[in-house]
């Protein structure tokens, strides 16, 4: 399904909200267990220690604030293909040894490359956490990019493309096709996996380039969770990312463009899919902006989609039986809360081909119609609400999943508070705010993307 | 520039703290469940696993009930005596909690997370699909008629033709051969069929129930007994024959005409949980192609760039545990890419591996078993498949002093009898017009192409 782009395959975790908030019920007192620390460094890197002693492992994780939207035009899939190669080795690490040092500690890591960010971490015992500080520290210090290496990598992400994308069916369904039906910036529009010409015709200085605009220390946030002391961690961190030179910071780009005001479509055959699918995307409030808001949609997201009970499900699968599987979501990967303007709430159905796509289309726009006109039930919201705080509190029992959503959180909305906030935020939603939310889907302003099969026939 | 590593710049690892250790209350219920509750600290969740043996009786009926199987595992969920499908979906979602129910060749698994205040009424809800689901006609038939859609969608999925080939081969005759069911046999079933194989084999005697998290181990003994009391049967749960996998010599290549890219699988036999040969296989498979430190990758991935991520595991079923090598590589070096996934594993069979990758592959599996038993659904999911496999508890303690104490030798002698490419049987998926003749340059070569892509 989605996942962001990852530079080894089945190491991240999928990405969604997480939360750290200790809770008995929705709606009951919300307390943040996990307190957190923070300091900037000389040259500008932000440092967020999350402490947290229960388990014997320690997260070490380091965002920088570039993704697929700051890529210029010419270099789609650059920002991708350059996370792949910080894994190439660095001023005092050879080739294969980041991962064998972090490996052969007995730990875990990944990097991976999303809409406004990208990502690099370690899950370890916690008496690792000084090599991994090392192994950071290094790479940001001075990757090594070499002309092997770059062609190497090259090869290997088109090999992540042809498995994720070429060689099955649905593979860019919806996330790298829809955007360009919804959006109308480059930096909104383009296939951030990146064109084979694109990816080929990269070279060592633009990646040089890249490293210099871009993954300044104080582009960046080091973010650090679990079994760890915090004087000592700060005293690690001063020693091993303090020696970085500080660089200028590129301004944050602007990724927000106008909201649409006419419906858009478009029509993909896909050759190897044997059922159509259709996508519906509408622009939602920004995300950080407008949180408030935006906080609304997230949970009309999970009210029309998530399990049984809601209502896409009841109405596509279970009454009119039109669709084989549907979802919503809001951001691109799945995750809410880790990017930034212009985002969509997508709902996306598989349905079977004697079902004409005007069908499943007209029920998806008349479920929403339906809670912008009748409101949300308070015992219906009050469910759903208890439904997300679990799977918050699910993501936010892992070390990793837990410090990397304080990461994004610190990174994206300037408060590594937030992820631990976010239960508790949702819990106040009121029934309005999701009628509002449900409002905002206009049937006018939507982006359709359909998917035609043409499998099965070869 | 060529950097070498100077072993004084890298911090040393600090001495190991203590892992927790998972304190278990293992009870038998008067119905024969076996239950297993584990508290444990970290987020106000309990995560729930009800592991129930659901094999096929024999080959003859291995078709059919793979079908009626996992038209159960969607349709028991449409209701009970005492609430429709929304009704249970409801209750549930109040506590946080969704039921999901899979089926495999060896068991049904029920599995939710959920709120701790919810326990009572989630296992009120499971008790009721135990016990009174109805499988409605009306609701089975849309059931069927989905499910035979997504067996058509995952059949056009390379990396499920690839598994179902390598499967067909190893297991003929045994109901493991069969991946995918029949979506004619799926279109069939009915709600009548459904209710008699629920009361014939959804059966406590056999099954077993593991909770973690945030509980009291008594209180929650007790609110399971009470609310399942009413879940008996006079007959054990049904586990899989045993199963002994065939050894094709012969490369079986399967043509997708067009492909972008071949599905390399090869696999063989491998001990099981508790066949002492086990850890040393484990951690031989990491050295070949377990990890991204693994041979492996660092010759068709970081030398070569043919894989984006070639593997290697351990896989265990009830009755048969295999070693699996899986590759997708780009179309024009199938061949190449196949003789180098050969030669690692001649070399893992015909030299020893060091000492510096037996350590490493060891504190790895060490810290990644410990990082995956550091959540409550990590260590539920583990000790359902490990309560579930016969075993006890204390297994995972044991394994790990056992992988602690394997040495070279033992590696190179496992290698040689599990990990040589003569012990295993292989398939490609892929586009005929180009791999067929690089293959058939590495070796025998069958080519089958009645498949649809």
């Amino acid at each position: 399904m989605l996942a962001p782009v990852t530079s080894q395959p089945n190491g991240a975790p999928r990405a969604l909200a997480i939360t750290v908030a200790g809770v008995t019920a929705a709606g009951t007192e919300l307390t943040l267990r996990h307190p957190v620390e923070r300091f900037t460094l000389d040259n500008g890197l932000r440092v967020v220690l999350a402490p947290d002693r229960s388990v014997p492992v320690v997260a070490v994780s380091v965002f920088y604030d570039v993704g697929m939207r700051n890529e210029p035009e010419g270099r789609t899939g650059f920002a991708h293909l350059f996370e792949h190669l910080m894994f190439q080795g660095s001023a005092h690490v050879p080739k294969m040894e980041h991962a064998r040092l972090v490996q052969a500690a007995g730990g875990t890591f990944n990097g991976s490359t999303h809409q406004d960010y990208t990502n690099y971490f370690e899950a370890l015992p916690a008496e690792a956490l000084e090599r991994a500080l090392f192994l950071e520290a290094d790479r940001m210090a001075a990757p090594a990019i070499t002309e092997e290496n770059l062609r190497n990598q090259i090869d290997v992400v088109k090999e992540e493309i042809r498995v994720n994308v070429l060689n099955r069916p649905y593979g860019a369904f919806p996330w790298l096709q829809l955007p360009q039906v919804a959006f109308e910036s480059f930096a909104n529009t383009h296939d951030g996996y990146g064109s084979f010409v694109d990816l080929e015709s990269s070279t060592v200085d633009d990646a040089a380039d890249f490293f210099s605009t871009y993954y300044a220390p104080g582009n960046a946030v080091l973010c650090i969770g679990g079994d760890l002391d915090v004087a000592e961690t700060e005293r690690l961190v001063q020693r091993w990312f303090g020696p970085v030179p500080a660089r200028d910071v590129p301004p944050t780009p602007r990724t927000g463009e106008p909201a649409p005001t006419s419906v858009r479509s478009a029509v993909v055959e896909d050759r190897l899919a044997t059922a159509p699918a259709v996508a519906l995307g509408w622009r939602v409030p920004d995300p950080v902006a407008r949180f408030d808001e935006y906080l609304g949609t997230v949970l009309l997201a999970e009210l029309l989609s998530e399990g049984d009970a809601s209502r896409l499900e009841r109405r596509l699968i279970h009454d009119d039986r039109t669709a084989i599987a549907q979802s919503s979501y809001v951001g691109l990967f799945g995750d809410p809360f880790d990017v930034r303007d212009a985002t969509l709430l997508t709902t996306q159905v598989h349905h079977p081909a004697g079902v004409p796509v005007e069908r499943v289309t007209a029920a998806v726009h008349e479920e929403i119609a339906r809670i912008a006109t009748d409101g949300v039930p308070a015992d219906e919201l009050r469910r759903v609400q208890a439904r997300t705080e679990a799977q918050l509190l699910r993501q936010a029992d892992s070390v990793l999943g837990r410090t990397l959503a304080f990461a994004s959180a610190e990174l994206v909305h300037g408060r590594a508070e937030l992820a631990g906030e976010l239960a508790a935020r949702l819990a106040a939603v009121p029934p309005e705010a999701v009628q509002a939310a449900a409002r905002g889907l206009d049937p006018g302003t939507v982006a359709v993307l359909e998917l035609r099969p043409a499998g099965g026939r070869q | 520039m060529t950097v070498t590593l100077d072993l004084s710049l890298i911090p040393p690892l600090g001495p190991p703290r203590p892992q927790p250790v998972p304190a278990a209350t293992e009870t038998t219920l008067a119905n024969g469940l076996r239950l297993v509750v584990v508290p444990r600290p970290g987020v106000p969740l309990i995560e729930l696993r009800l592991r129930v043996p659901f094999a096929a009786p024999d080959a003859g009926s291995a078709e059919g009930h793979t079908a009626e199987a996992s038209v159960l595992s969607g349709a028991v969920l449409l209701g009970t005596a005492s609430h429709d499908q929304t009704g249970i979906a409801q209750l549930l979602q109040g506590h946080g909690a969704e039921m999901s129910v899979s089926a495999d060749s060896d068991r049904l698994l029920f599995g939710t997370t959920l709120l701790p205040g919810g326990l009572r009424p989630v296992l009120g809800v499971l008790a009721e699909l135990l016990t009174s689901a109805t499988y409605p006609a009306d609701g089975v038939e849309g059931e069927r008629e989905r499910l035979a859609e997504r067996i058509t969608i995952a059949r056009s999925q390379p990396a499920v033709l690839a598994r179902a080939a390598l499967g067909a081969r190893r297991y003929a005759g045994h109901p493991y051969a069969i991946a995918l069911p029949d979506p004619a046999l799926v279109a069939a079933v009915t709600g009548a069929d459904l209710g008699a194989l629920h009361g014939n084999r959804v059966l406590p005697a056999g099954s077993t129930l593991v909770l973690v998290g945030d509980l009291d181990p008594a209180a929650a003994g007790d609110a399971v007994a009470e609310a399942l009391a009413g879940w008996t049967g006079t007959d054990q749960a049904a586990e899989s024959a045993p199963a002994t996998a065939l050894h094709a010599p012969v490369l079986e290549l399967v043509d997708r005409p067009g492909a972008v890219q071949s599905n390399i699988r090869l696999g063989g036999p491998a001990p099981g949980r508790t066949d002492p040969d086990l850890p040393a296989v484990r951690l031989a498979a990491m050295v070949f192609g377990g990890y991204f430190s693994s041979r492996l990758v660092e010759n068709i991935r970081e030398r070569r760039g043919y894989s984006y991520s070639p593997r290697s595991a351990v896989e265990h079923q009830a009755a048969a545990s295999s070693v699996l090598v899986e590759a997708d590589v780009a179309t024009e070096v199938t061949g190449p890419a196949l003789m180098e996934t050969v030669y690692e594993l001649g070399r893992m069979a015909l030299t020893p591996v060091t000492e510096a990758e037996l350590d490493a592959a060891r504190r790895y599996v060490l810290g990644s078993m410990a990082l995956s038993t550091a959540t409550h659904a990590g260590l539920a999911s583990t000790l359902s498949a490990l309560v579930g496999a016969g075993l006890p508890v204390g297994w995972l303690a044991e394994h790990q002093r056992a992988l602690e104490a394997v040495t070279v030798d033992q590696v190179q002698d496992v290698a040689r009898r599990y990990l040589a490419p003569g012990a295993l049987t292989g398939v490609v998926v892929g586009d005929a017009e180009v791999a067929e003749a690089q293959l058939a340059a590495l070796g025998p070569l069958t080519v089958r192409r009645d498949v649809q892509s």
